[in-house]
């Protein structure tokens, strides 16, 4: 009762005291783009595998170099948060197989191909018109309806593999309490799918996707607050570092943004607008999707701000 | 192989940053950081209160987050003694190793790489003691081969009370805080 406790040190280190803010916009902007591709990539797999692209309107053309272009912007954004860029190609001349950031490398220089493929199915008319040559290989895809099924399967395991490396990426470090669940990466997998699935369903031109896709995101902010419930239970029956790493979120300074942006403006409107439009009591518009991608985004920025504001310094005085 | 730790007399250090400044100098670290600092902690019930003082730096961990995480190599552990380091040739500056260690000991230096005590390897490879344990004025600081039953370190801990800081992280830290 009453006990004192100080700690004061004499060391003052950029962006490390008083608390570690090492990681600014840079890398949730990257974790939020890394999230929705992904997502993307699993969602235009499932409709190439399912035998959808078979629909000339189907999502699963113009998902590809959509994903190529937001991937590359996250990748860019990543490149710019390193410290030492000059240095840069030092990542891929190893492979640390306890580096989930060398995971991440790899596997992004593996996703590039899978989306190439799938653009190649139907390549743009501008892309055509700079390389004629692209239709011979356009031809040769589409002859192979077994191919194209693996295309897609391609697309859904590395689509996986880069949602779940996101959310890794942050729960391997120990030192981080908010961030040690291993939970982290269905979060990450499952909030991208669900940007994933909203961002699609806005320029979805066939009728009969864009209702699956709506229900389909339902389904998964469903899931996703399921998660977070899980995350709040492990974090809060856990050691005390943990306890207080939950706290950030529910009680503490994070509070207002994460219940008011992550799971109310993030989450629950949106499922309740599109739980009402998808059983035709309103019409689909542009607000939910919009509210689900913004509140994907703010989630990256939550839980990368406040995981690095969570320590292990508690577990020291008690 | 030697196991290199430094064991630190809280009773004798008096928290007057010798240590720190002979660090800065000898390994020429830029104005505003901090390779070893000096932490005060005091804690209990008044009147009963406790302080302690500690100079701290990298732990030199035998679990190490910092090595794990990196992506090229850079973190490593070195040859002699256990002791971690970084290779700038190697290092992107992706900060992983900074956000992964729970003690907070690295930087991101000026120049782009993450930078932490290295014990001064290059003086101890050539025979002499760390700068911060060469300059101590009240002995506090004692630097040696904790896996050699004989050494002056290893005796200080068979003999005398010792804590290490946030055992629970799981790190196995190889600096011991007397008390």
């Amino acid at each position: 009762m009453n006990e004192l406790l100080e700690l004061t040190t004499t060391r003052n280190n950029p962006h490390v005291d008083p608390f570690i803010a090492m990681w600014e916009w840079q890398i949730p902007v990257y974790l939020f783009l890394g999230g929705i591709v992904a997502g993307m990539m699993i969602i235009s797999g499932y409709f190439l595998f399912s035998g959808r692209y078979k629909e000339s309107n189907c999502a699963c053309f113009s998902i590809p170099l959509i994903s190529v272009v937001l991937l590359s912007l996250g990748m860019f954004a990543l490149f710019l948060d390193l410290a030492h860029k000059p240095y840069v190609w030092r990542l891929y001349t190893t492979f640390q197989i306890k580096s989930p950031m060398s995971w991440g490398a790899w596997i992004l220089i593996l996703v590039y191909p899978a989306l190439i493929a799938n653009i190649l199915m139907r390549p743009t008319p501008w892309m055509l018109k700079l390389y004629p040559k692209l239709s011979d290989w356009t031809g040769k895809i589409n002859h192979h309806p077994f191919l194209i099924k693996n295309i897609g399967i391609a697309n859904m395991i590395l689509g996986m593999m880069l949602g779940a490396y996101t959310g890794v990426l942050l729960s391997s470090m120990a030192s981080r309490p908010l961030w040690n669940t291993s939970l982290l990466w269905v979060l990450f997998l499952v909030s991208g799918l669900s940007a994933a699935a909203a961002f699609v369903h806005l320029f979805a031109k066939n009728k009969a996707e864009s209702e699956l896709l709506a229900k389909a995101d339902n389904g998964f902010l469903v899931i996703e607050l399921f998660v977070f419930v899980m995350i709040f239970l492990g974090f809060l029956s856990s050691a005390r570092p943990h306890i207080e790493a939950a706290q950030l979120l529910l009680t503490g300074p994070y509070a207002p943004v994460f219940w008011v942006f992550v799971i109310g403006l993030g989450i629950v409107i949106p499922l309740i607008i599109q739980l009402l439009a998808v059983n035709h009591k309103i019409r689909h518009t542009a607000i939910a999707p919009i509210m689900v991608i913004v509140g994907g985004l703010i989630l990256r920025f939550v839980i990368v701000s406040a995981g690095q504001y969570s320590h292990w310094f508690n577990a020291h005085f008690h | 192989m030697p196991r290199y730790g430094m064991v630190i007399d809280t009773r004798k250090c008096v928290g007057c940053s010798d240590c720190v400044i002979a660090c800065k100098t000898e390994n020429n670290i830029p104005e505003g950081y901090n390779r070893d600092w000096i932490v005060t902690e005091s804690k209990g019930k008044f009147p009963d209160i406790q302080m302690e003082i500690r100079t701290e730096r990298c732990n030199h961990c035998s679990e190490t987050p910092c090595v794990s995480c990196c992506p090229t190599g850079a973190s490593h552990i070195h040859d002699v003694g256990g002791v971690v380091l970084v290779d700038h040739e190697k290092c992107i500056g992706c900060k992983a190793c900074v956000v992964a260690c729970p003690y907070d000991a690295r930087f991101i230096h000026p120049d782009g790489y993450a930078d932490k005590c290295t014990f001064c390897i290059h003086r101890v490879e050539k025979g002499q003691k760390p700068a911060c344990v060469e300059v101590c004025p009240t002995y506090c600081m004692h630097f040696g081969d904790l896996d050699d039953p004989n050494s002056e370190v290893s005796k200080l801990l068979q003999s005398r009370k010792w804590h290490v800081n946030l055992p629970d992280a799981g790190t196995q830290p190889n600096i011991f805080y007397l008390v």
